[in-house]
C-alpha cells in the first residue's frame, strides 16, 4: 500500500525496510531534512563521526564483520569529497556500502552553489554504481536497488546523491518488487558452469602438488562458503593458503593451513605456489602483491579460478579452468562432484608434496630474534594474540596499513571468517581505528582491537572521540617505532637508507592524548612488563590507546621484493637488505 | 603456461604485450540514462584503453535503450578485458564484438565543405559524383557534400578534396550492425 511521505522520510523508511539498524554519518545544510526525519524515529540509530572518511571506514568494518551492508550518510560538497577515500577502499576490497550524499537543490545544481560538488561525477569511478535522484518518484526504487547492487554479485559501494528539494518533495513510498527493482541489465552470475566444475575436480583428482589459493571472495560469499572450503580441503587433503583479504576463511589452527602468501607471506606458502602443479584459486584476483613477477608466477601449474566477477578471470594470469560464480555455491558443488567420484583424500599421492612443504616450513620464515631490552613488534603481536585467546570473547582485529599490518597478518591467527578487517587493495592508512568503531557498533560485547602504527593511526585519530561518545570499548594497539616503518624499509631496500620524511620528529604523548579524548592511555616499553600491560588494556571497560614502544628499525620479513619471483623470497636471517634489488627493480612499487 | 608473457621487470606492468594490436568494433546496448556515456568513456580512460571512434544514440525509445558503437584498438587479451569490463557496468545490457563475431556492416556519414572556383570546381563535382556524394548546400564559391560509406571510402574522398579547397569536415563516427537475421 503506497503511503505519502517526503523524500527524507522515504530514505528513513527504506533503511528501516532494509533492516538497517546503524548508520554512520555527519550532518550538514543539504542533509538536514534527512536528519530531521531520522530524529523522529527510533529504528535507525545514527553514529555521529568526526570526519566523513571515518564514517566510510566504520561502515566498512561494520559490513566486513557482519556480512551486512554498511550505510553512510553525509552532506553535500565536502561531506561527499571526504567520503571518497572510503568509497574507493570499499570498491577495491569489494565491501558492500550504501552511501547517501545530500546535494544542493536541483535548481542550484551546476551553479557552483555553496557546498556543491559534482558528487556523481567524482564518485563514478570509485563506486560500483551511483545515482543522482532528480525526482522523488524514483527515490523508493533507487533506495532499494542500491542495496541490491551493493550486496549482490561482487559487492561494492553505491552512492545515492539526493538534492535537498527532493528530500522535501512529497511522493508515494512503495517497496518495489523484484522485477521493477533491479536494472534489467544487472544479472550477476552466481552458479558456476557444471562442466567447468567437473573439469576442475578432474584436474584436482590427478594433482600431485596441489594448493588452494583463497581470497576475500570466500568471506564475501558468507560463512557457509568458509565451511564448504574447509570441507573441500579436508576431503582432498590439499594445503591451503590465503591472501591478506581471505584470512579467517580457513582456520589458522588447521594442519593444512600454510599461512598467508604474497609479498610478506610465508616461505612455505610462496614456494608451494611457485612449485605446484594444480592451483585452485577461490575468490582471489591474482593481485600484484601475490604474483610478484607474473612471467615467473607458478610456471608449471594448471590453474583453476573461481570468481564472481568475470573480468577478474584472465585479467592478470591466464587460467586453464575459469569458473564464474559465487564461491560458496561453487565450493559446495565441488564438494558434491568430488564425493561422487571418490571418498578418499589424495593422501598417498600427495605425500611427497607434503614432505617437501615440511622442509619449507622447517625454515620458520616468520621467526625473529627476540630481545630482553626492547619490545619486538612481532613479539608484541604474539603476546596480544595469546592474551586475547584467554579472554573467552569473540575477537575482531582491524589494522592500519604498513609493517604492523603485515606483522598482524603473520602473527595473529584467525579461525573464523569476518574477524579480520584490513585495507588490502587501496592500502588506506587510517582505516583501522574507524573500522574498529564500526565493528564494535555491530558487536557490542566482542573484543575489538585495532593493531596500529603511530603514523597511520594519526590519520583518523579523531574517531577516538566517536568511540568515547558511544562508549565503544575499542582497544588501539599502537606499535610505535617512530617511523613510517614500511616506507623506511623500502628506503633501506631501494634508496641507500636515505630516510626522506619517513620518521616523525614530533609525536603526541599518546597517553595524554587518550586522556584528553576521555579514554585510557597506557604506555609500555619493557618486554618484561608487556603481558601485564596488555592485561590492563583488556581489563579496562572503555576505549584504550595502548602505546607500545617497539624496536625502531625492524624489517618486515619474509619479503618477495618487487620484480622477483616467489622463490627469490628474502628470509629473516638476511643481514643487509640494501643490496638485494637491482637497478631495474627500483622503479617498482 | 605463461610462456606467451615476456618478462617485464615490473610488479605492475605485468602484461608485456607481445600480441599484435587489432582494431575491433564493439556494439554496446545500454540503458539510456543520465551519465551513461560518461560511465563508458570514464571506463576507457581509467583503464587506459584506446577509443578510435564512438557513436551513441537512442535506438529503442520505448525501452529507453541506446546503442553505443565504439571502435577500439587493443591486443586480443585486452579486447577481452574491455568487453568484460563494459559488461560489468550496471546499465550495460550486452556487448558484442562485431569484428570477432563475423560478418558485419559498417557505415559512416560525413559532411564535407569545399570552396573553390574554375577548374577546381568542375573537378570537385566529378569526384563527388564518383563517390556518390550528395550536394546538400551550394554557393557560387562552395559546396557541402554528404557522403556515406565505409570509413575508408570517406578517408579517400577527403584526401582527394584536400588540394581542391577542402575547408572543413564533420563525421558521425561509425554505425555498425551484424549481417543476417539475428539481433544482438
Amino acid at each position: 500500500m503506497a503511503e505519502k511521505m517526503t523524500g527524507a522520510e522515504m530514505v528513513i523508511q527504506a533503511l528501516t525496510d532494509q533492516g538497517v539498524e546503524h548508520i554512520f554519518g555527519y550532518p550538514g545544510g543539504a542533509a538536514l531534512p534527512i536528519y530531521d526525519a531520522m530524529f523522529q524515529q527510533d529504528f535507525v540509530q545514527h553514529i555521529l563521526v568526526r570526519h566523513e572518511q571515518g564514517a566510510t571506514h566504520m561502515a566498512e568494518g561494520y559490513a566486513r564483520s557482519t556480512g551486512k551492508p554498511g550505510v553512510v550518510l553525509v552532506t553535500s560538497g565536502p561531506g561527499a569529497t571526504n567520503a571518497v577515500t572510503g568509497l574507493t577502499d570499499a570498491l577495491m576490497d569489494s565491501i558492500p556500502l550504501v552511501c547517501i550524499t545530500a546535494q544542493v537543490p536541483t535548481t542550484l545544481i551546476g551553479s557552483d552553489a555553496f557546498q556543491e560538488c559534482d558528487t556523481v561525477g567524482i564518485t563514478r569511478s570509485c563506486t560500483k554504481y551511483n545515482y543522482l535522484v532528480k525526482r522523488v518518484e524514483d527515490l523508493p526504487r533507487i533506495m532499494h536497488e542500491a542495496f541490491l547492487i551493493a550486496t549482490t554479485g561482487r559487492p561494492g559501494p553505491v552512492v545515492i546523491d539526493i538534492p535537498k528539494d527532493v528530500q522535501f518533495a512529497v511522493g508515494e513510498y512503495y517497496k518495489p518488487d523484484s522485477v521493477t527493482l533491479r536494472h534489467q541489465s544487472y544479472r550477476p552470475q552466481v552458479d558456476g558452469d557444471a562442466a567447468a566444475i567437473e573439469a576442475a575436480v578432474d584436474l584436482m583428482l590427478k594433482a600431485e602438488r596441489p594448493i588452494f589459493y583463497t581470497g576475500g571472495g570466500v568471506i564475501n560469499a558468507g560463512t557457509e562458503a568458509s565451511e564448504h572450503l574447509r570441507e573441500l580441503a579436508e576431503l582432498t587433503g590439499f594445503p591451503v593458503t590465503s591472501t591478506l583479504m581471505g584470512l579467517g576463511a580457513f582456520p589458522a589452527s588447521h594442519p593444512q593451513w600454510m599461512g598467508m602468501l604474497g609479498m610478506h607471506g610465508t616461505y612455505e606458502a610462496n614456494l608451494a605456489m611457485h612449485d605446484c602443479d594444480v592451483m585452485i584459486n577461490i575468490g582471489a584476483r591474482f593481485d600484484d602483491r601475490i604474483t610478484g613477477r607474473v612471467d615467473a608466477f607458478s610456471p608449471n601449474s594448471r590453474k583453476i579460478h573461481v570468481d564472481i566477477d568475470p573480468s577478474s578471470i584472465n585479467k592478470v594470469v591466464r587460467v586453464d579452468v575459469p569458473i564464474v560464480g559465487d564461491c560458496g555455491r561453487v565450493l559446495a558443488e565441488m564438494v558434491r562432484v568430488w564425493r561422487s567420484k571418490t571418498n578418499q583424500p589424495r593422501t598417498e599421492a600427495i605425500a611427497p608434496w607434503w614432505a617437501e612443504i615440511a622442509t619449507w616450513r622447517a625454515v620458520n620464515s616468520l621467526g625473529y630474534k627476540n630481545s630482553d631490552t626492547v619490545i619486538k613488534p612481532q613479539y608484541a603481536i604474539e603476546r596480544l594474540y595469546e592474551a586475547t585467546r584467554k579472554q573467552g570473547k569473540d575477537v575482531f582485529i582491524t589494522t592500519e596499513v604498513g609493517q604492523h599490518q603485515m606483522w598482524a597478518a603473520q602473527h595473529f591467527h584467525f579461525d573464523k571468517p569476518n574477524r579480520w578487517m584490513t585495507s588490502g587493495g587501496l592500502g588506506t592508512m587510517g582505516y583501522g581505528l574507524p573500522a574498529a568503531v564500526g565493528v564494535q557498533v555491530a558487536h557490542p560485547d566482542a573484543l575489538v582491537i585495532d593493531i596500529a602504527g603511530e603514523a597511520s593511526v594519526q590519520m583518523t585519530m579523531q574517531e577516538l572521540s566517536t568511540a568515547v561518545q558511544y562508549r565503544l570499548p575499542i582497544k588501539i594497539f599502537i606499535l610505535n617505532n617512530e617511523r613510517m616503518g614500511m616506507v623506511r624499509q623500502w628506503q633501506d631496500l631501494l634508496h641507500g637508507s636515505r630516510y626522506a620524511h619517513s620518521y616523525s620528529e614530533s609525536l603526541p604523548d599518546f597517553v595524554k592524548l587518550a586522556e584528553a579524548y576521555g579514554g585510557k592511555g597506557i604506555r609500555c616499553e619493557n618486554p618484561a612488563e608487556l603481558d601485564a600491560a596488555i592485561a590492563e588494556m583488556l581489563d579496562y571497560d572503555g576505549p584504550v590507546l595502548f602505546d607500545v614502544i617497539v624496536e625502531k628499525d625492524e624489517n618486515c620479513l619474509p619479503m618477495i621484493p618487487s620484480g622477483k619471483p616467489h622463490n627469490e623470497i628474502i628470509l629473516p636471517d638476511t643481514a643487509n637488505i640494501g643490496s638485494i634489488i637491482d637497478e631495474k627493480g627500483r622503479a617498482l612499487v | 603456461m605463461n610462456a606467451h608473457l615476456q618478462p617485464t621487470g615490473s610488479a605492475y606492468f605485468i602484461t608485456s604485450e607481445t600480441q599484435e594490436i587489432e582494431r575491433h568494433t564493439l556494439s554496446v546496448l545500454v540503458d539510456n540514462e543520465p551519465g551513461i556515456l560518461a560511465r563508458v568513456v570514464g571506463l576507457f580512460s581509467a583503464r587506459g584503453y584506446n577509443i578510435e571512434s564512438l557513436t551513441v544514440s537512442e535506438t529503442e525509445h520505448g525501452r529507453r535503450l541506446s546503442r553505443i558503437t565504439v571502435v577500439v584498438t587493443a591486443t586480443p587479451k585486452v579486447l577481452v578485458q574491455i568487453k568484460l569490463q563494459l559488461e560489468r557496468l550496471v546499465p550495460v545490457h550486452k556487448v558484442h564484438d562485431l569484428t570477432a563475431e563475423g560478418a558485419s556492416l559498417e557505415r559512416e556519414l560525413a559532411l564535407i565543405k569545399v570552396a573553390g572556383s574554375g577548374d577546381h570546381r568542375a573537378e570537385t563535382l566529378r569526384l563527388a559524383d564518383a563517390f556518390r556524394a550528395q550536394i546538400v548546400d551550394a554557393t557560387v564559391e562552395s559546396f557541402v557534400f554528404e557522403v556515406t560509406g565505409k570509413p575508408a571510402k570517406i578517408d579517400s574522398f577527403i584526401t582527394l578534396m584536400q588540394p581542391l579547397g577542402l575547408v572543413e569536415v564533420v563525421r558521425t563516427g561509425l554505425a555498425a550492425i551484424s549481417r543476417g537475421p539475428q539481433s544482438m
